[in-house]
Formats: C-alpha cells, structure tokens, sequence
C-alpha cells in the first residue's frame, strides 16, 4: 500500500478551497497551514503561462525529515504517510529545514506540525478534507498499489511532474501537466 | 464638511460595556481554535444542520457540523445540491468565519449627539431600537408618505425587508446587483429572447465544446458550480475562448486567450458575427425557423471585418477568424457566457446583446452545450393580506430614463434622496439591509451627499461594515448559520429547494432578519403581514404545501422535483414561440428600435487614459466575495490585501517595486485612503492595472480588514451610465501613481 496525491494543474484555478478546508478539518490555528498554492507564471505579454499548484507534504518514500528527527516524533506508518508526534516532538526544528518542500512549520503549541493526509479520515475509507472539498476535482487520492484507486486513475494516462526531483526524496505528490 | 450626521466608525463607541466585551476574547486567537490541542473530530461526533451558504450570492446548500460543545467545526457542501454537488468553494469552506469573527455587531446601536456636538453610538436594548426605527417610519409614513422611505437590500435577508416595506406601503427599493451588476444582460437577454439566463445562469458548460468568456473570470469568481462545469468542460477536451486583457485564470485554461485591448470588446463580437455570416458558418435553419432581422443584421456588420476590429482591438485578424470557427465547428454546444458584473462602459446592455446574437447565429440556445431551459419552483405564498397600492415608487425616478430597467436603480434612489436634485419623488429615509453601499457603489461623493440628506438610516448587518457608520440605528443581525430564512428556490436543471435553519443559536444579541422585520411589522400595526410567531412556521407551512415538510427537510436539506415545463432543450426543428414583440429571437430589437436605441449594436469608441495614467480593471478574488468576507478570520488569512497589478513595462517606467506602497489617484484627484503594495506581473496588459474588490476597509473595527489594501471602488467616480437600463459602468476610470504619502497634499485638495 502506498497513499499518494495526484494534482491535475490544468484544472486547479488556485481558489484556496484545499487550504481553509484543511484548516478546518485539522483545526490548524489561523496564520499557519499544512497545504498552499503556488501560482507560477512564465513568459512575457501576451505569450504567457500560469500553473496553479495545491501543495503539501510530499510524504516521501525517502523522508529526511523522518531520518534527521532526534525523537522519532517524525514517522512513517503504513501506506508511506509521514507523521509527527505531537508529545514526542520538542520543536527543534530540524525537520523544517531538512525539507526541501517546505512542508513543515512550527505550531504555536511548541510541536511541528504538517499534512497527515488526513490519515483519521483515510482510514475510515474517506479522502482527505482537501480531496473532497476541491471544487475543480483537481486532487487525486489514494493508493498507488491498487491500479483502480482514483490517483493511479488520474496518473494513467497523463503527463506528470514532481517537485525538486533533485533531492533524491521519491515524493509521493505528482502533478499532472 | 460638518453634516447632521457624521460617520461614526463603530470603533469610537464611547460606551465601557462595549469596550470591555471587545477585550473579553483576549488578544491571542480568533476564538476559533481556543482549544488548540483539539485534533480533528470524527464526522459522527457532529450534528449536521442543513443550511445554504450565504457568503455569495451562488447559495450552495451545506451541511454546517456542530460539536458537542455546540460549536460548528466546519461546513461541507450538500451532495444532493445542484449549485455545489456537495463541494464549497473556499468562501463556503470559511463561512463559519462569518459566525465566529469576533468583530461582529453585537448589539442594537443607536446614534447620540454629545453636549459638544460629536456623535457616538450607544448601546441598546432591540425593544428601543425596534421602537425607534417603527417611530421613524410612522413619522415618515404621516409627514411624507410611506413611498418616502426607501431600501437598498442585497440577498436573503434583504428579501424580509422587501416585504416588510412593501406591507408598509413602498416600493422605494433598489439593489446593487441590478444596475451595478447584472442588469444589462437582464435587459439585452429578454430583448433579444424573451428570457432571462438566470442565477445560477442556465449555462451548458458540462456539456458544451465550446465555452466563450468574455472578460468573464470564473474560477476567480467561484460561482460554484460553473467553476466545477468549466472542470469538467476541460476532462471533456472542450474548446475555452477568453477574451480579456489581463491573462486571468480562466484566459491560463483556455485553449484560445485574446489579450484584448479594453472597452472594444463590441468590435471583437461584431467581427465574429460578420465572419459567421459572410464565411457562411452561422446555423441557417435556426436562424431562419427562429430568428427576426438577418438581413438587416448582414447589412450592419457588412464592414465590420476582422481585420477592421484588429485595428480596435489589438486581436489579430486571424485570431478573429480562428476562433469564430472554432464556435461555429462546435455549434450548437457553444455557451457565450453572459457575464456576471457586466457594467463596464455605459454600452454594457448593447455589449450582452451581442453576446446573445451570437449565441442565436450559433443556434446555442435551448441546445444542448449551450443554454439550457431552467425549471424553478415556485415557493406558496404563506397567506397575508394584498401589499397596498403605492402611489410611487422606483419606476418613478426614472422618468423618461432607463425605459427598460426592470428593477430600481440604486444610483436613482440616492439621487432621488438630494433635495437639490429636484427629483418629483422625494426619498426622506433609508433601510439599508446586507449591502454595504460605500464600499459597493461608485461614485462615493454621491452616496455620502444622500447620506448626509436623508433624515433617517437604519442599517441592519452582521458586521460593523463601514455602511453602519452612517445609521442612525444599527440592527445586528445574526449570521446564516444561526438563522431560518427563505427556502431557496433557484431554476436548474432539475426544479429544487434548499432549506436554510439555524445549527447555533445566534451569538451575542443578533437576532435573525426575519425576525427583525417582523418585529417592525408589529409595531407599525402590520401584523397580517407577519402571523407567525416563528418564521420556521412560514417555512412548514410552505413545504407542506411543496409535498415536504420541514421535519423532512431537516433530514435533507435539498429536495428535487420532477419537472413539469418539459424536457431540458428544445426538439429539432420544434415550433417554439418566443416571448418578444416578434415571437422570434430578435437580432434586429423591434424594442430597442421603439425606444430610440440601437436596434443593432455598434461598436463606440471609448476614451482612454491620458498620458501617466492606466485604466483601472478590478475583479474577484476566489476567497472573497466583495467588501463582505474581508475580515473573516478564515478567508483573511488566505488573502488579507489586494495589491495592484502593474506590469513590468509600467513598473520600470515609473521605478515600482514588488510590495511597495503606493497610493493611487484617479483622473478626478480622487486618491485612494489607504496606499496598496505593487504587484509586478506580466499578466496584465500595459495599458491597464488590476485590482481585487473589496479591499480596503476603513473602520477600525474590522480589525483585520482596517486599512488592509485600497478600495477600487474609491478609483470609480467616473460613472458610465447605460441609457437602457441605467448600469452604472465602472472601467472609464484611469489612475496614476502616487509614491509619497498625500496626506498633506490631500487637506489641499479638499480645500
């Protein structure tokens, strides 16, 4: 089993609907967020193009911020996802910096804090908030192992990327092009 | 200048109570999140209450979950719902933001006069406010006639107020969302076919090959369900034309972007006709079984050749051509989206009715792809007494104006309220109820005159928008999550109601519109018109007579209804009679001719902006909607500014930098009250800036709103008047730079 996210960057209008229903399902405080969106625009006028990307933790195959965590609040559980402790994680930080994506921040409440996937509501058999709420169906969930999960669906015929392939970390959010 | 009434920034309540119950909340958080290790709850831990959103005008029905504390942790879109298939867009998300935004108005206010002269507001009980408002209108209703007591109303709870004023005598109403919105499609679309498009409009974007949007920006306006459509428009290969100068999202979507130069739109659409009919590519049958006036539409567009609109509009010829055949390959499933905000030029109602006429030459009209045939319900009226007859009302400001407006003008209704404007009949109060006007309307010199003339404002909202400044009473109102209202009834696809109740009990001393009303009602000795004692009744007794009740509803929020007017699009070669003066879809307006318009469009040259100068283009953000969300706490955290878009030709010129601030000044000095930071960008043109509406707040209050970004609707006082139907267009403004703060320069100026 292994979870992974499918974005399909030729319908996502960057509307931030992924980010307050993430917010909102994960009670993350307001002036942080475990999701965002990258506008990128190449070109000069008018011979232009913008890609819109919902990101997140890219749930890495090879996680530095899991290998660089004194605590082992940092973990992997089954299915790939990434996870943090909360009790365990005394909040140094290394984690942060060790990921290229940016995925991590500090939570007021002292722990590190990042995207689960949603992992409370994937294992009822749920997607995660971002997936449902998306009003474009711009974001692909589940498991790359079972070809007819909706993310190996959407992986299928199309072109995809993923961020900062450079850094060796196998992420797991592939981004249809 | 000194006036009765002086704007009061609710921040200035001079009174200890409300100072301390400000401070309560304490500094740290938004309220929301004030158990901050609560993780996640499991969905069968809440209470889902049927509700449909009211941060826009989309109505999506939801579902808003509450805790077993009795919070509401989030709201989800209705499956069942046909304006959102159970998907918010990021407003609906965020709206419980609306609820728990600590800066709400939270209790009745009235206006006070200190021995020195300055004015505050006070506190007060809803049994004084209530009694002064009824008194007002009695006093207004003996002294001047209940037609002298106007409303300007937006959305649901603006309906309550509607009636309530109708029960009392007056049809003095007027919202923006007509003349400074919609209305010129209204009027172009019912000429043309003898039919409205509706909201949500009847568009086929599920289904279409072929989307056109002119300067139409879904996606950054999250009109919900057509957003999901244009997806799926797009998983179906279908051919996106935009047309707009600024590279939005839509344009980033499309298959075909042309960077148009603005206000020549009507040269672009004329030029497309002319193809479609001398390249012979428009649906001949069509035309012919159901069109009035091709020939004297071939006559007109004779000259009107792609390559004379590319010296208008910047598009190429071959562009021009191109895309007209990319529409009439995909004819009939060709949707030439209406628009939404079309009030741009002062032609606007002529600008829809080409859009309409293309749409007929492509046959796209009650074909499937292209407009479909909407079926509503229609909701039974809960029994009152007939509405007395009025002796005026806002048809009456017209006068010979505007003759085929088909609702009032808010414009009108200020003029009307100036004494020195002379206006036969006089507006002497407002009710102002869910619109905050200053920030909604252009010209902002004349909304403050009127302001300053009528004897009496009363203002109902949720927020202490910068509107409350100006009442004389301020009713808090309860949000959507805490309140029944209407049953939405909406034209789709499929007939459907939505039920809204309430998930919380309203916070601090709000009380729902209906209630409000009801309780004016009484007091004005109205009570047949509000026999109820709760508006749930209204809604059973309602729902009953729909087959449904609100037990049932509670359990669904949404109901469809088989339909009754049949099938979705017409027959092939189906008899159809149109409800115009020919009975046929009119490319030449026998109307528009009768009143001494144009019967044809024409293309009109608009001005441009002087040397130093860029026409101000502004728009919607996907995470607000106008001046309303600004400061809710979710929402701002997404966006809380607008910036504006230069581009980087422009940016060099005049030495701006990304993030600095500047201030903006327009073409008659007006300069903007807060500076706003430089967005660097190619995606708009050089000729142009963008702004985002809705952003710069000026009461204090709002604390996360205040001063966060400019105000476009500052820039807008140069007012476009469309003489069909009175639009008030909004782009011939142009604004320059100003890098240096004007605060002194501004008392200068005012002086």
């Amino acid at each position: 089993m292994r979870y992974a996210m499918a974005i399909d960057t030729k319908k996502c209008v960057g509307c931030g609907d992924c980010v307050v229903a993430c917010q909102t399902e994960n009670n993350v405080p307001h002036g942080y967020c475990r999701d965002w969106i990258v506008e990128r625009v190449d070109g000069t006028y008018p011979s232009l193009s913008l890609e819109f990307r919902s990101e997140r933790c890219n749930h890495c195959d090879n996680s530095p911020c899991v290998r660089c965590c004194p605590t082992g609040a940092s973990h992997i559980v089954d299915g790939g996802v990434v996870l943090v402790t909360p009790h365990k994680c005394i909040g140094c930080g290394a984690c942060i910096e060790s990921c290229p994506y940016d995925a991590r921040y500090p939570h007021p409440e002292g722990h590190v804090d990042k995207c689960t996937f949603c992992i409370h509501r994937v294992e009822k058999g749920q997607n995660p908030a971002c997936v449902d709420v998306c009003p474009t169906n711009c974001l692909h969930f589940g498991d790359l192992d079972d070809p007819n999960s909706a993310v190996s669906l959407a992986l299928k015929d199309r072109k995809w990327k993923v961020l900062a392939p450079e850094a060796g970390t196998k992420p797991q959010l592939y981004f249809l092009t | 200048m000194k006036t009765r009434r002086d704007f009061i920034k609710i921040s200035t309540v001079g009174v200890g109570a409300a100072a301390i119950s400000y401070k309560a909340l304490g500094s740290k958080g938004f309220g929301l999140f004030e158990s901050k290790l609560e993780g996640p709850v499991s969905d069968e831990d809440l209470t889902p209450y049927p509700t449909y959103c009211e941060v826009c005008f989309w109505k999506c029905a939801a579902w808003a979950y509450v805790d077993k504390k009795g919070r509401i942790r989030k709201v989800l879109g209705n499956k069942n719902d046909p304006h959102c298939n159970g998907r918010l867009c990021p407003r609906g998300t965020g709206g419980v933001g609306m609820t728990y935004d600590e800066d709400r108005l939270k209790t009745p206010l009235i206006r006070e006069t200190r021995n020195d002269g300055t004015q505050y507001f006070r506190e007060a009980s809803w049994d004084e406010a209530l009694n002064k408002v009824a008194d007002k209108m009695k006093e207004v209703k003996e002294k001047h006639g209940p037609e002298a007591f106007g409303l300007f109303n937006h959305g649901t709870p603006g309906g309550q107020f509607h009636h309530l004023l109708r029960a009392y005598g007056s049809e003095s109403n007027a919202e923006p969302a007509f003349a400074n919105c919609r209305g010129p499609r209204m009027s172009a679309y019912f000429s043309t076919f003898g039919a409205y498009v509706g909201s949500p409009e009847s568009t086929d974007i599920r289904d279409t090959k072929c989307l056109v949007l002119i300067g139409s920006h879904i996606g950054e306006n999250m009109h919900n369900s057509q957003v999901q459509e244009m997806s799926e428009a797009i998983d179906n290969g279908a051919t996106i034309i935009t047309v707009d100068p600024r590279f939005s999202t839509a344009a980033a979507h499309s298959s075909f972007w042309l960077p148009i130069k603005p206000a020549t739109d009507i040269a672009l659409i004329m030029a497309w006709i002319h193809v479609l009919i001398y390249e012979e590519l428009f649906d001949k049958d069509f035309v012919e079984r159901y069109t009035f006036g091709f020939d004297q539409l071939k006559e007109h567009v004779k000259n009107m050749t792609p390559e004379w609109a590319y010296g208008i509009t910047d598009i190429e010829p071959e562009q021009i051509r191109r895309t007209a055949k990319e529409m009439a390959g995909a004819a009939p499933a060709v949707v030439i989206h209406p628009g939404r905000h079309l009030v741009w030029y002062g032609d606007d109602t002529q600008r829809a009715r080409a859009m309409a006429i293309l749409s007929a030459l492509l046959g796209a009209w009650g074909k499937r792809g292209s407009l479909y045939f909407a079926e509503g319900i229609k909701i039974p009226e809960y029994p009152q007494p007939h509405y007395p007859e009025t002796k005026w009302g806002w048809r009456d400001w017209n006068g010979d104006k505007y003759p085929l407006a088909t609702m009032g003008i808010t414009t009108e209704l200020l003029k009307a309220s100036i004494p020195r404007l002379n206006y036969e009949h006089q507006v002497k109060a407002w009710l102002i109820a869910g619109t905050n006007l200053p920030l909604a309307m252009p010209d902002k010199p004349l909304f403050k005159e009127a302001a300053a003339a009528v004897e009496f404002i009363a203002v109902m909202d949720t927020m202490p928008m910068e509107v409350t400044g100006y009442a004389d009473v301020v009713f808090p109102e309860a949000t959507y999550l805490e309140r029944y209202d209407v049953i939405r009834s909406a034209a789709n696809r499929e007939p459907n109601i939505a039920l809204r109740m309430p998930a919380i009990e309203p916070k601090y001393d709000s009380k729902p519109g209906w209630w409000i009303a009801k309780q004016l009602g009484e007091r004005l000795g109205l009570h047949d018109y509000f026999n109820y004692d709760d508006y749930a009744e209204v809604i059973d007794w309602q729902l009953k007579k729909l087959g449904t009740s609100l037990e049932e509803m509670k359990k669904i929020g949404v109901k469809k209804f088989p339909r009754k007017s049949g099938p979705l699009y017409m027959g092939e070669g189906e008899d159809f009679e149109f409800n115009t003066n020919t009975g046929k879809i009119e490319l030449y307006s026998v109307d528009f001719a009768d009143h001494g318009f144009d019967p044809i469009p024409k293309y009109t040259k608009h001005p441009e902006p002087p040397a130093n100068f860029y026409r101000l283009i502004y728009g919607r953000a996907p995470m607000h909607t106008f001046s309303r969300t600004i400061n809710n706490p979710n929402l701002s955290d997404l966006m809380s500014e607008n910036s504006v878009w230069v581009n980087p030709k422009v940016a060099d010129l005049w030495g701006l930098k990304k993030g600095q601030e500047v201030w903006l000044k327009n073409q008659d000095g007006a300069i903007t009250t807060f500076p706003v930071k430089i967005r660097v960008t190619e995606r708009i043109r050089w000729d142009s800036v963008y702004m985002v509406h809705g952003f710069g707040h000026a009461n204090k209050k709002l604390s996360r709103a205040f001063g966060r970004g400019a105000a476009d609707t500052e820039m807008i006082t140069n007012v476009m008047v469309d003489p069909i139907m009175g639009g008030t267009g909004m782009r011939g403004n142009f604004i320059t730079f100003l890098k240096e703060d004007p605060a002194l320069n501004r008392k200068e100026a005012k002086a």
